[in-house]
């Protein structure tokens, strides 16, 4: 771009108006061709139009054409946020042989015609907006964008299915990617499943071999039990550093031989096992669970007697041939440079203990849907068998869908999963148990490929399922039938009746709510969450993956709740996004940058502390600051720190703001 | 025992009122309903009254039903009020004996996922079929609420025998010996005030139950 | 009075203002909740807290003038909140409201004048064409919240001389004083009783019916239906092991225990459950004599085998 020579037709701003109707979005809120015929009387307009769509070809054109015409040399469209259409219209202004940078937006569909209801209002406030606009981009001043070579390795935060999906796709490109995940193990939510829905496919059985993939492929390095402590630089340029927390096992030499966790000093597993959620015991040396990657066995300090009072017999270093046991294991911190980063960082399920009402942890039967997760699969704490507290079998077994989901206190939003979950738990259960199920829902929510079907097949089952949402969960009984049970208060709302159904075990079946820490890691990568705490793409519908930052990309639930197949399909449109980017080679930087008027600066380094990404450095020799441009994000700090008005930033100069505020007051 | 207490049925019957559900009705009847029958208008005056539209946001999940210590009394279910409410059904609504058995426990309303206010709801329900005089004539629920204002008018406090003297009085007196026994042994515990006690502001009060009927506007009559 | 005696006793830190609350009986504890006033003031006396009884209170409304108007059961309970802040000097009075209905009624009119203008603009108008004010300064309270969250389980603890030991009490919070407008308590599963009563030394019974509606008014208008509802409560109660009901509401206690002769004919039954108010378990545990706890009012009489 750098090398193409825009006309400047004259040193005289001749700036062309053009109001867009956004279909009805605009143009049925407020009036249109009066705001088209006002762009008119406003200084240095050479000619002002409204149009229906004007960021469509024809639209387009039309700027290019008047750009010849009228001999035009700024340009300002009232129509939609900049978000959206900013690039489009920058891109036509240069199309039409403007520099892109002569071109302002006035937003008139998100902050007027959507927001606005009186017609009157709405068409004045337009006109200050259009006002402002135009008073604006005639001290606007050309500018060209600066190309920064990228890094070409990607970095992946969050190992579940989203986080190794993604890093498969990259790698097997030739990139080079490095997945960080934060337990000891990758793998997610889903290497806890036992059966994915709606094909009954077995969760491990798909899994696994991804997994394992991820460890042997040459182009993953793999950093399990470790955190991101910071993230620094731009797109394509990021420097992450890394936090690898001592699992006092060292990991190339351990083959997960588990002869340590034979010998170790508690002869019985006695501590919580957290891969089983507390349902069995683990001892303070582990594996996560048999297909664990790595397969390298951690020791948990908390619990280890060696690490915690400094005195054990250390019975399972001494068993180790490979001796990759080293209780001065310390923490490592790691910086590694990549050109682009993908969060995947998942979801944290809903804590039932928020919904007394029904009883979790009160009640001795009463289940979240992860730990009947946990219990239906071979490998989890009952090997496959649902059974209650006492170790019998269920004879009815009540799911209740919605649990923290779709409900002003607690998330209001639908957690999209829990009705299929719901319906495969109680499959799985009918089929080891025999029992009778009542599935409890308000909706029955199956919009996917074979959902419908599989929700079929469960009403054939004999399972069954009662539309209201549960009131309560107690142990009150009425009934010499309901003595010993746990009773379900639900009104049945298709038979318009209240009902109490006993059960001898009652599964929550729990939404998905943000990590924990969501809003931390939001923060170290420069993104934004929902209010729910979900990361924001940048549009929902035009860029799922992308974020406001450009070079981080989003994949997975950490977006917002969503099934394996979705998770799996974000994935790889985020894999596909990073690559675009690292393989273009390089990235344009905006130029809306702050640079320093040497002249004026009194060399008092104020905005050297300010600045929040180290873009400012002292020139010694001068005494004066230096921005560097590729670090400088335009945020805008300095410029307002600045005490002898020294910084300035492209595109929000003294002037260009002065003149926009006059805009919208002198509008009469 | 405790089976016998849920076979247990519970039977209203109305003087000059309408048979409950529970009483076999044979004759057949049209269920159709056809638009011009509905009030359109219902809703909108509701919300208006009730002061909050969230009703309007209804999933029809029944919490409110299921957690409501008397819905399995009611003729319709607080969720189907709130449906019939929406969808202008407004005879049924007015003529329900639900508006009237709700105990203003508010399980409901802290129980509903949408935030809709269903006590308060109910309570604009009340207020709009005492206004309408659209409720059963001898039930006693509405009966104490009226007397239950007039005695507060009168002395500016309540008086539990004074109160329930009318009620029965008016409702069904022939209950007044059934209760006797027990008002006496109240009395005899020291736990019922003869006389009424008549406040020094009664007057204050008063005016000031004017001046908000006024300013009102739509102030109703409780006489 | 009462502040010489706790500056005498050195109960108070020095600086410290004695603790003083505005009281408002509401119609039910002059006449069938006679029992609680008694109790509550004793207790209260008992931990150096000053009550004093709001001048020429009125009725609060209760939930029968809810079903009449709206406008004028805001405007009943209004004119306790303004006498209350009045008599306090504009000092920003507590109200205490130890009935139920009285501390919806009550807090329901405080958070109506807060938040919704239009209606507070017409309230506030007729009190002041009528002498009244309310700044919105006077608060109010519950004494369970007071005793918990002012005065501490601690100085409860502290100051009971006969724990009620091997006595199983079922707390019954009842509806309106944990809904909806409460914030010192959970909707569904309150707490504050039963750690007030397991301070005192009594057993605590689990007991899933504690927040069940006790039939209100229904217990005298429609008998089948309120009735069948104490009854349940009791019911499930006594199958727990209760030895007695505590209640925090003139109503509740008066459904539950004066009825239980009319629900044993009714439902074939044999109960005899003493159901009393937190405030006479309380005043037990601290020593006061059942005299003057009232006591002799309930109709079943508390086993105090397990009292003593």
């Amino acid at each position: 771009m750098s090398t193409h020579q825009y006309k400047n037709n004259g040193d005289a701003p001749r700036i062309g108006v053009y109001i867009c109707h956004c279909g009805m979005n605009i143009a049925s809120k407020l009036n249109v061709a009066e705001l088209a015929e006002y762009g008119k009387i406003l200084p240095n307009v050479a000619v002002s139009r409204d149009y229906k769509f004007m960021c469509s070809d024809p639209g387009q054109e039309m700027i290019q054409k008047d750009i010849q015409e009228f001999n035009l040399n700024r340009i300002v469209v009232a129509s939609c946020s900049p978000l959206l259409h900013e690039k489009t219209f920058r891109q036509a202004a240069a199309d039409g042989g403007l520099n892109p940078f002569y071109f302002q937006m006035a937003n008139i569909r998100e902050h007027v015609s959507w927001v606005t209801k009186d017609f009157k209002e709405a068409t004045d406030k337009a006109k200050a907006l259009v006002s402002a606009a135009v008073r604006r981009v005639a001290q606007h001043q050309a500018l060209e964008k600066k190309r920064v070579p990228v890094h070409s390795d990607v970095v992946i935060v969050g190992g579940g299915i989203a986080g190794i999906h993604a890093a498969l796709t990259i790698a097997n490109s030739g990139r080079k990617v490095y997945l960080i995940e934060r337990q000891p193990t990758i793998g997610g939510h889903m290497a806890m499943f036992d059966k994915t829905f709606p094909t009954l496919d077995c969760a491990a059985c798909i899994l696994t071999p991804k997994m394992s993939a991820v460890k042997n492929h040459p182009n993953i390095t793999l950093w399990s039990y470790s955190d991101v402590t910071k993230v620094e630089g731009f797109t394509g340029n990021f420097k992450v550093k890394i936090k690898r927390k001592p699992r006092y096992v060292i990991e190339e030499h351990c083959v997960g031989c588990l002869l340590c966790v034979d010998a170790c000093v508690f002869k019985e597993p006695k501590f919580d096992d957290e891969f089983n959620l507390g349902m069995s015991k683990r001892k303070p040396i582990y594996l996560p669970f048999p297909q664990a990657t790595p397969l390298t066995v951690l020791i948990d300090p908390e619990t280890c007697l060696q690490l915690k009072r400094g005195k054990c017999k250390q019975t399972c270093a001494e068993v180790c041939e490979r001796r990759a046991i080293n209780f001065e294991q310390k923490e490592e911190e790691i910086e590694v440079d990549c050109g682009a980063v993908i969060l995947s960082t998942g979801f944290k399920p809903f804590d039932a203990k928020r919904v007394p009402e029904y009883g979790y942890g009160h009640y001795n039967n009463v289940y979240s849907s992860l730990e009947v997760e946990r219990m239906v699969n071979a490998s989890g704490p009952s090997q496959g068998e649902v059974v209650l507290k006492d170790g019998s079998k269920p004879k009815s077994v009540g799911i209740i869908h919605c649990v923290g989901s779709r409900h002003a206190k607690t998330n209001k939003y639908c957690s999209r999963v829990c009705c299929m979950y719901s319906l495969k738990l109680a499959h799985l259960v009918k089929e080891r148990t025999g029992a009778e199920i009542y599935n409890f829902y308000i909706d029955m929510r199956t919009p996917g490929k074979g959902y419908e079907e599989f929700f079929d097949k469960l009403l054939k089952e004999d399972v069954n399922f009662i539309r209201g949402r549960v009131a309560e969960v107690t142990n009150w009984a009425m009934t010499a039938k309901e003595e010993g049970k746990l009773i379900i208060r639900v009104e049945d709302t298709l038979i318009g009746s209240p009902r109490r159904i006993p059960v001898d075990m009652v599964i929550l079946s729990v939404g998905l709510e943000a990590q924990a820490d969501a809003d931390e890691v939001r923060r170290m990568f420069g993104i934004s969450c929902s209010k729910d705490g979900w990361f924001t793409e940048r549009h929902p519908k035009l860029a799922p993956v992308s974020t406001m930052t450009d070079g981080i990309f989003l994949a997975g639930a950490c977006q917002g709740p969503k099934d394996i197949p979705d998770t799996v399909a974000q994935a790889g449109a985020a894999a596909a996004e990073a690559l675009a980017l690292v393989d273009k080679g390089f990235v344009e930087l905006e130029p809306d940058t702050a640079f320093i008027k040497e002249e004026l600066c009194c060399g008092c380094r104020t905005c050297i502390g300010m600045c929040p990404y180290s873009a400012i450095s002292p020139n010694l020799e001068k005494g004066v600051a230096v921005v560097n441009e590729a670090l400088c994000k335009g945020c805008g700090t300095c410029v307002a720190a600045c005490p002898s008005g020294a910084a300035s930033q492209n595109l929000f100069t003294d002037e260009q703001i002065f003149e926009e505020i006059e805009g919208v007051l002198t509008y009469a | 025992m405790r089976d016998w207490l849920v076979q247990q049925r519970i039977k209203f019957k109305m003087v000059g009122g309408r048979k409950s559900h529970l009483v076999t009705n044979w004759e057949i009847q049209r269920k159709m309903k056809y638009e011009e029958e509905l009030d359109p208008q219902f809703a909108q005056d509701v919300v208006k009254k009730l002061g909050s539209d969230n009703l309007f946001g209804c999933i029809q999940c029944g919490t409110c039903s299921a957690t409501c210590p008397v819905s399995h009394h009611m003729d319709y279910s607080p969720r189907r009020i709130i449906a019939m409410t929406r969808a202008g059904f407004k005879d049924e609504v007015m003529r329900s004996f639900t508006i009237w058995l709700c105990a203003s426990c508010y399980s409901c309303t802290v129980g509903c996922p949408k935030e809709i206010k269903i006590t308060e709801l109910m309570y604009t329900l009340k207020q709009k079929a005492i206004e309408e005089k659209v409720y059963p004539s001898r039930f006693p629920i509405p009966v104490l609420a009226r007397e239950f204002a007039r005695t507060v008018r009168n002395f500016g406090r309540n008086h539990e025998g004074l109160l329930l003297l009318r009620m029965f009085l008016k409702t069904n007196p022939f209950k007044l010996f059934t209760m006797s026994g027990l008002g006496s042994k109240l009395f005899f515990k020291g736990r019922l005030e003869i006389m009424p006690h008549t406040i020094k502001g009664k007057q204050q009060l008063l005016n000031i139950l004017h001046a908000v009927e006024n300013g009102n506007g739509n102030g109703n009559h409780g006489q | 009075m009462e502040t010489e005696t706790m500056a005498s006793n050195g109960k108070v830190m020095a600086g410290e203002k004695p603790m003083k609350y505005f009281y408002y009986p509401g119609c039910s504890l002059k006449s069938t909740g006679r029992a609680y006033e008694e109790s509550l003031l004793e207790v209260f006396k008992a931990l150096d807290v000053d009550l004093q009884e709001i001048d020429d209170w009125n009725c609060c409304g209760a939930t029968a003038y809810m079903a009449v108007d709206d406008m004028k059961a805001s405007a009943l309970a209004a004119r306790n909140l303004a006498l209350a802040e009045m008599q306090s000097n504009g000092d920003g009075a507590q109200i205490i409201a130890p009935c139920s209905a009285c501390y919806l009624v009550l807090l329901k009119a405080q958070k109506a004048i807060k938040e919704k203008k239009e209606k507070a603009n017409v309230l506030l108008e007729a009190m002041k064409n009528n002498g009244l004010y309310y700044t919105g300064k006077a608060k109010v309270r519950h004494p369970l919240d007071v005793l918990v969250n002012d005065i501490g389980l601690e100085k409860i603890a502290a100051r009971t001389q006969k724990p009620l030991k091997g006595m199983r009490i079922a707390s019954y919070y009842g509806c309106q004083f944990v809904r909806p407008y409460s914030t010192f308590d959970e909707p569904y599963n309150p707490q504050t009783m039963d750690m007030l009563m397991a301070a005192l030394g009594a057993d605590i019974v689990d007991w899933p019916l504690k927040t069940r509606c006790c039939g209100g008014t229904l217990t005298g208008t429609i008998e089948a239906i309120g009735q069948r509802l104490s009854y349940i409560l009791l019911k499930e109660a006594e199958k727990r092991g209760a030895d007695v009901v505590a209640t925090a509401c003139p109503l509740c206690q008066f459904n539950l225990e004066c009825y239980q002769d009319s629900m044993n004919r009714t439902f074939e039954d044999n109960l005899n459950l003493p159901v009393a108010y937190f405030t006479q378990l309380m005043g037990l545990a601290f020593g006061i004599s059942e005299k003057t706890l009232g006591f002799e009012r309930l109709f079943v009489p508390l086993k105090t085998k397990a009292a003593v």
